[in-house]
């Protein structure tokens, strides 16, 4: 029996863990893929947003400005790489310097500190390879940048150092209400049970609402294809530049990432299926004239991969965060969820401990992580050459909290394969790795789980 | 800081042949640092036949030719290190490399040859768009894992790419019992030998589909499928052409790309064209004592070059050593014209012996009129009765011509007739 | 007249091939004396070279090659007849791993050093 079962691992639900690991709670983490941050947070634009984008006085608005003032210090204590850079906003024309100046005012109402308007030259001044169409824009110096799927796997594995449980390949298929709490059901079987539960389950999270009889709102995906450049590219631009707003997102942006690449996009398109990540011609050629109006010189011969993430549009508009009977709803959690995940885990601790969680801190709670130490020789073997990642940090990942089990989970973890040759090179020797470390044949060794083997078969065996 | 005289890295044909040269001329104090576990380069997993023609006048397969070199570095008892990945490198030949068995460390190197070969362009820079499903491979990548770890990265495939890479894989694939169900090229015309169409893709009825590329990776863990299109003449993919192959792996065979990241560490002049460095007739490059050879410099076809690059760069990095290399003051530029994509070397001296100029063509031609001008002056005059993108041509400038040279050469093959 | 591409060098030139009633071969196209061989061969009798590779004692795969052409329609076969093969280490290039491979009289031999 657990204190509280979060379902869902990605960034809310790794932060609102690490939240209540501080408590004398027992906490499990229910995750349906094979490895943690495999939905949005696997797949975005990385952005810690200032905060004056989101509608006065909604949840997403409040979130935002306090996850925003809490990021730099969390990505410190976890390890995360994280670049206050600030973003700004450009416009093309008369109306949309109307739209900046409204957001503009937003961003105050919203409490979002130092925001200036600049006019086009001002703005080409501090960002030289911006267009000389622009008009006007908003510059944002709290904004930032940081690896959305390193903060979730860092939070997660602290919590796990600080006593929660982690479930992966853990479908829930059913939740049923208790005398002292729910009962969760997996489709492998599995069952759990807690006194309360969180639900953040991303583009899934109204059908979890749902099975616990605590729905009410729908999710639906919106898609966002990205494409990615080499570091070469990382320094074109030292701002994150958006375009203006519009009721489809935030628009292409062009931004440098917190780990030195550069990244175009994303699209938004409105579509059915929940597992539709395909990336497109025509998303993949509206991102190329996106940047192109406003930045100079994108170099689209840099382009190293390009992928999709699936925002969770909620039906409301706003988060959609509640409580009832210990169970507590995250839904909805589209941008800014990421640079709110902070936020959010403060607001749903508030909310269990107002449903009767145990208020009580650890005495002995680490901030940080506990990493992996391989043997030091280890860390001479230069295993990905792109990123210069060697066979100690490929180790380490695979015995670190949350463990890397997949060729996906050593590369998110490690960068190995994130490289020019996007893993052309170091791929059979992570494979070889993984393999040994975790006493599998080769054969079984994936890409991402059951099902993405990444081989079916030895030679000389026809 | 340990010196070194001679640092070459890459333990590849290039290096191979680059360190032999170097002590044939006498120098003594060399290492060779390659990434890999053994030496050989890239042809340890190029169990096919065909290299050594010109060489050693016989065909021999990859790891056999790579074992002439290796085994005489070794009875010359030549310096290497195996597992060492060279991570900088400085202006100053400041080389810094890291090992299992050395830990880090940071070498002071009298002259340095860069030989560290190729990579393959892969799904991500060509934006193919789809899924990303455990399937898609470079076709070196899965070349590598049937050859070296024995294991069969999938069993229906599909090739995009006629590059000889992608033809020899066609049949590897097949005779390790693989469907491979076609051939993708998006050009016209294959960029491999024509005698690879043959014994890769006839042999095994294997269909080579002209003008098609892939549109689409389908397929959420594992591939399921690709759609294939026809394309039109400028390449791009004609609408209601759209064909489906049912298939668990795509190769990739759609080019080479020179690993300069080294090269651009030290603040050495590049070639946009090659993507190697911009080099002289001694593949020195824009850094005095760094030299560059094989793939790294520009992507060959025939090994048998590769070598012989490297033996120049032995030879002269051997004299830069003994300080008999002056840096040439009255510099050539070679300027590529018409079809002539790019030359190597990129810059020649008047006061140089003859000089073989290797250059690549952008598209095929017949009857083609191979030329080198002074201005308008027309030193040098050649047909050949074939020309191809996939197939690096060369030609002598000799001593006389220099001398008539002015500031800049002209190597140029014309578009029209002539 | 049969038209083919010639397999024995990087050149690949396009020959043409007749064979007359009394089994004589006229072949034009090719640049030496070795690719009118070949296109007499590919008339007749066509062979090739079989690459690959055979397990080791020691788990590693050995590149191998047949140290002759052998005929064309048993390449495959000879191919799968790999399988079962294990060979002893060390091997040194040259070393027959199998002997006269599916009655050719062609042998399989390593084509690369193994400790």
């Amino acid at each position: 029996m657990y204190d509280v079962i979060i379902i869902g691992a990605g960034v809310i639900g790794g932060m609102i863990a690490r939240e209540l690991s501080k408590y004398k709670v027992s906490t499990a983490l229910l995750e349906k893929e094979n490895d943690v941050a495999r939905g949005a947070t696997g797949a975005n634009s990385g952005i810690v947003h200032a905060g004056f984008d989101a509608k006065e006085g909604s949840l997403k608005a409040k979130m935002n400005v306090l996850g925003c003032s809490l990021m730099e210090d969390i990505a410190k204590t976890l390890g995360v790489h994280y670049r206050k850079n600030g973003s700004i906003v450009v416009a093309f024309d008369e109306e949309q310097d109307e739209t900046v100046k409204a957001l503009y005012e937003r961003g105050v109402k919203n409490g979002v500190p130092e925001l200036r308007i600049l006019t086009g030259d001002e703005a080409r001044e501090i960002e030289p390879k911006l267009s000389k169409n622009i008009t006007s824009a908003l510059l944002a110096p709290t904004a930032g940048i940081i690896c959305p799927y390193s903060l979730a796997i860092a939070s997660i594995g602290c919590a796990m150092d600080n006593g929660a449980s982690l479930f992966t390949n853990c479908e829930v298929c059913g939740i049923e209400k208790t005398k002292d709490g729910y009962k969760v059901t997996a489709k492998d079987g599995r069952a759990f049970e807690s006194r309360f539960v969180v639900n953040c389950a991303g583009l899934y999270s109204d059908k979890i609402a749902d099975l616990a009889g605590k729905g009410g709102f729908k999710v639906h995906p919106r898609s966002g294809e990205y494409m990615l450049c080499d570091k070469d590219a990382g320094e074109l631009v030292n701002l994150t530049v958006f375009k203006v707003p519009t009721k489809m997102g935030k628009g292409i942006l062009v931004s440098p990432t917190a780990d030195g690449n550069l990244i175009l996009g994303p699209t938004s398109t409105d579509i059915e299926d929940k597992e539709d990540r395909r990336t497109t011609e025509e998303g993949l050629d509206q991102i190329v004239r996106g940047v192109n109006e406003s930045v100079d010189d994108v170099p689209l011969r840099a382009v190293i991969t390009s992928f999709t993430g699936l925002r969770s549009v909620g039906s409301t508009g706003d988060f959609i965060i509640n409580e009832s009977e210990g169970f507590v709803n995250c839904g909805g959690v589209e941008s800014p969820g990421l640079t709110s995940s902070p936020a959010i885990a403060i607001y749903v601790r508030n909310l269990l401990i107002g449903a009767g969680m145990e208020p009580d801190l650890k005495e002995d709670w680490n901030p940080g992580r506990k990493v992996f130490k391989a043997e030091p020789k280890k860390y001479g073997r230069i295993i990905c050459r792109c990123e210069t990642i060697s066979e100690g940090e490929i180790i380490s990942a695979i015995h670190t909290n949350p463990p890397a089990k997949d060729i996906d989970g050593v590369k998110k973890r490690t960068r190995s394969g994130m490289g020019r040759c996007q893993g052309g090179f170091c791929q059979p020797f992570v494979a070889e790795i993984i393999a040994r470390e975790l006493s599998l044949d080769l054969l079984q060794v994936t890409k991402s789980g059951k099902g993405s083997e990444l081989l079916t078969g030895r030679t000389k065996e026809v | 800081m340990k010196k070194t005289d001679l640092v070459i890295i890459g333990g590849g044909p290039a290096g191979l042949a680059a360190a032999i040269a170097a002590y044939e001329n006498g120098i003594r104090d060399i290492l060779i640092l390659e990434r890999d576990v053994a030496l050989g380069g890239i042809l340890n997993q190029c169990i096919h036949a065909g290299f050594g023609l010109h060489r050693f006048g016989e065909e021999l397969t990859g790891p056999e030719y790579a074992s002439r070199f290796v085994k005489k570095v070794l009875e010359l008892g030549i310096p290497v290190k195996t597992g060492a990945m060279v991570t900088d490198l400085t202006s100053d030949r400041k080389v810094t490399y890291v090992s299992e068995e050395d830990g880090k460390v940071e070498l002071q190197a009298g002259a340095v040859i860069l030989a560290m070969g190729a990579r393959e362009r892969s799904r991500g820079a060509l934006n193919i768009p789809g899924s990303r499903p455990a399937g898609v491979y470079t076709a070196g990548t899965a070349q590598r894992y049937v050859n070296i770890k024995g294991c069969m990265p999938g069993k229906n495939v599909v090739i995009l790419g006629s590059g000889d890479i992608g033809l020899i894989m066609a049949r590897r694939m097949t005779l390790e019992g693989a469907n491979v169900k076609a051939v993708c090229e998006l050009l016209p015309y294959s960029g491999g030998l024509a005698r690879n169409i043959a014994q890769c893709l006839n042999d095994f009825n294997i269909p080579l589909l002209l003008s098609h590329t892939v549109t689409e990776i389908h397929g959420k863990d594992r591939l399921t499928g690709v759609t294939i299109s026809e394309v039109d003449e400028r390449r791009k993919p004609i609408h209601g052409t759209e064909q489906y192959i049912e298939c668990d792996t795509l190769l990739l065979s759609c080019g080479l790309l020179p690993e300069n990241e080294l090269t651009k560490k030290a603040g050495i002049k590049l070639d946009r064209v090659t993507g190697g460095a911009v080099v002289n007739s001694m593949r020195e490059t824009s850094v005095p004592g760094i030299f560059s050879c094989g793939n790294v410099l520009h992507i060959h076809d025939l090994v048998d070059y590769v070598s012989d690059e490297g033996e120049v760069c032995g030879i002269y990095a051997s004299m830069f050593l003994k300080g008999k290399c002056e840096t040439a003051n009255d510099t050539i530029a070679l300027k590529p014209a018409g079809i002539v994509r790019y030359t190597v070397p990129q810059v020649i001296s008047s006061k140089d012996e003859d000089v073989r100029v290797f250059f690549r063509v952008g598209e095929n031609k017949r009857n083609a009129k191979i030329e080198v001008l002074s201005g308008d002056t027309v030193l040098l005059s050649k047909r050949k009765q074939r020309v191809a993108p996939g197939e690096m041509e060369n030609i002598t400038i000799t001593k006389s011509m220099l001398e008539k040279a002015g500031a800049e050469l002209t190597v140029n093959i014309g578009r029209e007739d002539q | 007249m049969v038209t083919m591409t010639c397999i024995v060098c990087p050149l690949g030139c396009t020959l043409s091939a007749e064979k007359d009633e009394n089994g004589n071969v006229t072949v034009t196209g090719n640049s030496c004396p070795r690719g009118a061989k070949y296109a007499e061969t590919e008339l007749t009798f066509p062979v090739r070279t079989l690459t690959s590779t055979v397990k080791t004692d020691k788990g590693t795969m050995l590149p191998i090659k047949t140290s002759a052409p052998i005929p064309k329609d048993k390449v495959r076969e000879a191919a799968n007849a790999l399988s079962g093969v294990v060979a002893k280490c060390p091997v040194s290039i040259g070393d027959v791993i199998v002997r006269d491979i599916l009655g050719t009289g062609s042998d399989i031999i390593a084509t690369r050093d193994m400790a």
